[in-house]
């Protein structure tokens, strides 16, 4: 039998065990973020037409902190390992680069959603939103978080310092995630930047997430989807390749 | 058949020349010891055994199996004892058992888990949160994780190393016990008298090569021999002893002895110049001995 679904629940534990940190502290962060935005612009900004500001809101920010805490799962969990040393027991045992990125996927995909849930279940009753697409959240909800678990284990295997991780997150991870489009509609923006944000593959998770939930979107749904997914497919592909030639994990 | 085989293993980090091309074997249900001063490639080489490290040459296998094509079977056939105390603490004992078992794909494991936590002595610590445990409870964690899969080689690199005396006894008697089960072991020390005790084969490392490999008993026969320990009380040995006899640090004389008839002349010796002995034992040949000879020679002429 595989050592896979261990890895997987262990790595689901690890943040279970301190949800308080790795679950709730995210969604009172989104909540707040809602709160004061929601107040300082609301009736000043229409992002989208017949759409009130905090609604169009809530999709981007909880697309956001998906993201940000998929990445902070496998990134934080991998430099934590390999600091401590205790990554040994992950590389001794015979699980296979496969089984060992699925593994850390799988759970960084596990904290996003259900960090992405606990900004729903907290907004819901406050703005109530349509979800007239559910597959289209659903498929935008699970390419973000695999997305940004895989840019995650890329950032955990190439740090060896905490600071080294830290400057991936907040030069990297931030400016993607706040660039994306959480906060305003790329079409209020001048054409140079409108471009430079199609440059951005977090654009994609986001818009297209939220056409889901208003039907309307900058893109098309199933345009942004390929990118999303294609982006996905190029980061796993490159962190198969780095697990496989043990790059800073077997020396 | 071998449980551990190792050809031309060469490995280098930037200018360090780590292993210099190893080649070892050894065969099933020995216990087998890898000494060196530290800094020889001890660890490198059991890192390299275990997938830890990746050799820039050679090859290395384990009951058969090579490390890096047919990795799944190696890594389940070895169980490694890393050097350095590292746990997850975001775990119990046997949380931690129960995830390294699970690792191995072994589900219902329970029942051996419980016997290693027995025979480790850590039924008292089975739900403490890994840390806080002390040291050497950790140190008994980390055997029980890499015996969790039950391997037919298992390798210890330094487990004593900072460990009370109480600990290394319950150590070696229970590992022991898993060499006269037929496990192979593989242990590297810097505690000389533990490894002349328990390994029946020894290899000796320096500077990324094998400088030595025999039996236990081999190594002792030709490199160290019984001796005469004097200590004197102020006056000097005579002349016909002092021929042969070295001093140790302690400032006793050591002389060469070959077979009681030479005690006999030794002492007859001691008695005729008059001097006047403070303490008198007859001390057995030691690897430490051995181990001083062989790393010295080394540098007076290396190989």
């Amino acid at each position: 039998m595989s050592g896979l679904p261990t890895l997987l629940y262990k790595e689901v534990l690890r943040f279970w065990k301190v949800s308080f940190q790795t679950v709730a502290a995210p969604v009172l962060t989104t909540l707040l973020y809602l709160l004061v935005f929601a107040h300082a612009l609301a009736g000043r900004v229409e992002a989208l037409p017949g759409v009130s500001y905090v609604q169009f809101l809530i999709p981007g920010l909880a697309m956001m902190s998906m993201l940000q805490n998929s990445f902070a799962n496998s990134s934080s969990s991998l430099i934590q390992s390999k600091i401590t040393g205790n990554i040994v027991f992950i590389l001794l045992p015979p699980l296979s680069a496969a089984e060992i990125f699925l593994a850390y996927l799988g759970a960084a995909m596990v904290r996003g959603l259900v960090v992405g849930i606990g900004v729903f279940a907290a907004t819901l009753w406050l703005v109530p939103l349509p979800v007239p697409n559910p597959l289209w959240v659903l498929a935008f909800g699970l390419a973000g978080c695999g997305m940004l678990g895989t840019m995650g284990i890329i950032a955990g295997i190439w740090s060896e310092k905490f600071d080294q991780l830290a400057a991936f997150q907040n030069f990297l991870v931030m400016p993607l995630t706040f660039l994306a489009g959480v906060f305003y509609s790329i079409h209020s923006l001048p054409p140079f930047w409108q471009a430079v944000s199609r440059l951005n593959p977090f654009f994609y998770v986001i818009d297209g997430f939220r056409y889901g939930f208003f039907g309307r979107s900058d893109m098309p749904p199933l345009q942004s989807l390929a990118f999303a997914t294609a982006a996905f497919a190029a980061l796993s592909w490159l962190t198969l390749r780095l697990l496989r030639r043990g790059y800073k994990l077997r020396h | 058949m071998l449980a551990v085989e190792v050809r031309g293993v060469e490995k280098r980090f930037g200018p360090v020349r780590a292993l210099a091309g190893v080649s070892l074997e050894v065969p099933r249900g020995e216990f087998f010891g890898l000494l060196g001063p530290n800094g020889a490639g001890k660890t490198t080489l059991i890192s390299a055994l275990g997938g830890l490290v990746i050799p820039d040459a050679g090859c290395l296998a384990v009951m058969g199996h090579d490390v890096a094509r047919d990795f799944r079977a190696a890594r389940r056939a070895v169980g490694i004892v890393p050097q350095e105390i590292v746990f997850d603490p975001f775990f119990t004992v046997r949380e931690t058992l129960e995830i390294q078992s699970g690792y191995f794909g072994l589900r219902a494991n329970g029942a051996w888990i419980d016997e290693l936590i027995e025979r480790l002595g850590l039924v008292a610590k089975a739900h403490a949160n890994m840390r806080s445990l002390s040291g050497g409870m950790k140190r008994r964690v980390m055997v029980a994780q890499a015996l969790v899969h039950r391997p037919p080689v298992i390798v210890l690199d330094e487990p004593t190393a900072g460990v009370d005396v109480e600990l290394r006894q319950a150590l070696w008697s229970f590992v022991r016990g898993l060499n006269e089960s037929g496990s192979t072991i593989l242990l590297t020390t810097h505690y000389l008298e533990e490894a002349q005790q328990l390994c029946s084969r020894i290899a000796m490392m320096k500077d990324g090569r094998i400088v030595a490999l025999d039996s236990t008993a081999r190594l002792l026969a030709d490199f160290s021999q019984r001796v005469l320990r004097v200590k004197l009380e102020g006056s000097e040995l005579p002349a016909s002893l002092a021929e042969t006899a070295t001093r140790d640090a302690a400032g006793a004389w050591r002389i060469p002895i070959a077979d009681v008839a030479h005690v006999e002349e030794a002492l007859r010796a001691l008695r005729a110049a008059g001097v006047t002995v403070a303490s008198l034992e007859v001390a057995e040949p030691e690897l430490e001995e051995v181990f001083v000879k062989i790393m010295h020679r080394e540098e007076v002429e290396p190989a």
